[in-house]
């Protein structure tokens, strides 16, 4: 039983890590219709910024805001040198832009930051926190809180204000929100600094857990695109349940098969998911009017 | 006055001139129909004055500011709204939505105060709502309001694009065949309502295929065939034009 509860808790953990990856590829394909194949590469800059930020003197907070702030001008300029200039090119053309995006971020990480494996200390201390038999890191805690402040505060600005409403509006028909005076463009724009801001606090609260290096990113994205894929892609609640179930299950294969199997679990559910449920979860099925 | 100015508009689609050279004005209260036969240009014109096509040649002006290829949400923030032919709608919205969109356009909500729902959050939320079912009610959608968008007719959805495009309060509002796929009753309600938005002062262009819609309600009206302006007047007068029975009306309509 605590066995399952310990189980049970790490896989929400990462589950929460995979959820906002997962929300950053559905910010981004609400907006524009393109799978941001870089979105692994912020969570890792989320890290490693942070990592390089803290070292030089900064205190925790500031260094990981730093690296929130400057992942997301770097989401900002890749939209606009990457994404944007491309725009009128077919969905798969921009797709492949993000790979190739994704794969120069992690060249150039490799260069500056370096192949080591790098950390900073836990916001709250490493002691575990024992429930029922079953234990806790703090830094979890930190995670799995950062999460729901996450989607707490996205579900209230896209339900509340005019602006999120404008983002909701240009996913749903982007001529009609030009039509009714949206601007498009900084909407795009926006979609991709939140999700790449998104993307790097997720690697500023992990990454005391997982640690960090320039390769990291890759990971996240494949779990994250599992999780989006599954939840139902577009879908922000489908982002929550699809990173929370993709991380219980990789926790749960782990601890009952083996954990050098844990990765399959990702895998297994994109094909179960292209198989018997493409739309996803929470999708909807595409119907055409004739 | 003049509020919309077309002057010497063109574009070529790889060497075929789509529209040539086309020029006309319009003033508040004026309702201009742009007619020609199926591949004139009609809907290309309408593109290109909407900004959703960038003019290779001409000028578009806006109560005298010059707004060629400026982009449509640009465009809608200066009074010039349009529909489209094959609708343009936040298909899984409800109707309601759809209209109030329309009216968050003339809001100035801060982040802030939307957050954390205050009074004057609400206060704008309400009016809007008020509008929109207002707007609604006259174009005979009121008992669709809470349906999803996406689940009415085609008709319907036509009033629904002109509820929205009215909305946003229109000084020039261009209508992409509002009566296409439109019953007997429902094509006079469009012309009634046509005539009521006319009457407020809004400049009306109107491309239909209709032709007794087109004849009842417009004040003038210019002629295209195969990307050329050939005629333009008054109803009567156009419609004596040999040039337009010709190219438009046909033998047969000629002849009744």
């Amino acid at each position: 039983m605590s066995e399952l509860l310990q189980f049970l808790l790490s896989g929400v953990t990462v589950g929460a890590v995979y959820a906002l990856v997962a929300l950053g590829f559905t910010m981004i394909y609400n907006a524009s219709d393109v799978v941001n194949f870089a979105q692994g590469e912020f969570v890792m800059l989320g890290g490693m910024i942070t990592v390089f930020a803290h070292a030089a003197g900064a205190p925790l907070p500031l260094a990981a805001l730093t690296a929130v702030v400057a992942t997301a001008a770097l989401g900002v300029a890749m939209n606009k040198l990457a994404i944007e200039p491309a725009r009128g090119a077919p969905v798969v053309s921009l797709v492949i832009i993000t790979i190739g995006a994704s794969i120069f971020i992690r060249g150039a990480a490799q260069l500056i930051f370096g192949k080591q494996i790098h950390r900073f200390p836990a916001f709250s201390g490493e002691d575990p926190i024992r429930i029922l038999g079953a234990t806790i890191l703090p830094q979890s805690l930190w995670v799995i809180g950062g999460a729901v402040v996450i989607f707490v505060g996205l579900w209230l600005f896209f339900t509340r204000t005019l602006l999120g409403r404008a983002v909701l509006a240009t996913s749903n028909n982007r001529l009609a929100a030009q039509l009714v005076g949206i601007n498009t463009p900084f909407v795009m724009t926006l979609s991709f600094a939140m999700s790449a801001g998104i993307g790097a606090l997720a690697g500023v609260l992990v990454t005391p857990i997982t640690l960090t290096a320039y390769d990291v990113g890759l990971a996240f994205a494949l779990k994250g695109f599992a999780a989006a894929m599954l939840g139902g892609m577009g879908n922000p609640k489908g982002a929550l349940a699809g990173g929370l179930i993709v991380g219980v299950l990789e926790a749960m294969t782990a601890g009952y098969l083996s954990s050098q199997y844990k990765d399959a679990a990702a895998f297994i559910i994109i094909f179960a998911v292209l198989f018997f449920r493409p739309q996803g979860l929470f999708g909807r099925q595409s119907t055409d009017r004739v | 006055m003049t509020l919309l100015s077309i002057e010497g508009l063109g574009i070529c689609f790889g060497g075929i001139k789509a529209v040539h050279d086309v020029s006309f004005a319009a003033s508040p209260g004026e309702v201009v129909s742009v007619i020609g036969p199926n591949g004139a240009g009609k809907t290309t014109l309408f593109n290109m004055i909407s900004g959703v096509y960038r003019p290779g040649s001409g000028r578009v002006v806006l109560n005298g500011e010059d707004v060629t290829a400026m982009s449509p949400h640009l465009l809608a923030r200066r009074g010039m709204c349009r529909t489209f032919q094959n609708l343009q709608v936040f298909q899984t919205m409800t109707v309601l939505e759809n209209v109030i969109a329309g009216f968050h356009l003339q809001e100035s909500g801060d982040v802030l105060s939307d957050l954390l729902n205050l009074p004057a959050a609400r206060r704008r939320a309400k009016d809007a709502e008020a509008g929109a079912r207002e707007l609604l009610r006259r174009l005979g959608l009121e008992r669709a309001a809470e349906r999803e968008a996406g689940s009415l007719s085609y008709g319907s959805l036509k009033r629904l694009e002109i509820a929205r495009a009215m909305a946003l309060k229109p000084k020039v509002l261009l209508l992409d065949e509002p009566a296409a796929g439109c019953n007997a009753v429902e094509t006079e309600e469009i012309d009634h309502l046509i005539a009521e938005i006319a009457a407020s002062g809004v400049a009306v262009l109107l491309v239909e295929h209709d032709m007794k819609l087109v004849m009842r309600i417009s004040s003038h009206i210019v002629v295209l065939d195969h990307g050329e302006k050939v005629a333009e007047g008054d109803p009567a007068t156009v419609s004596r034009n040999p040039a337009v029975i010709a190219a438009y009306l046909g033998a047969d309509d000629a002849a009744r």
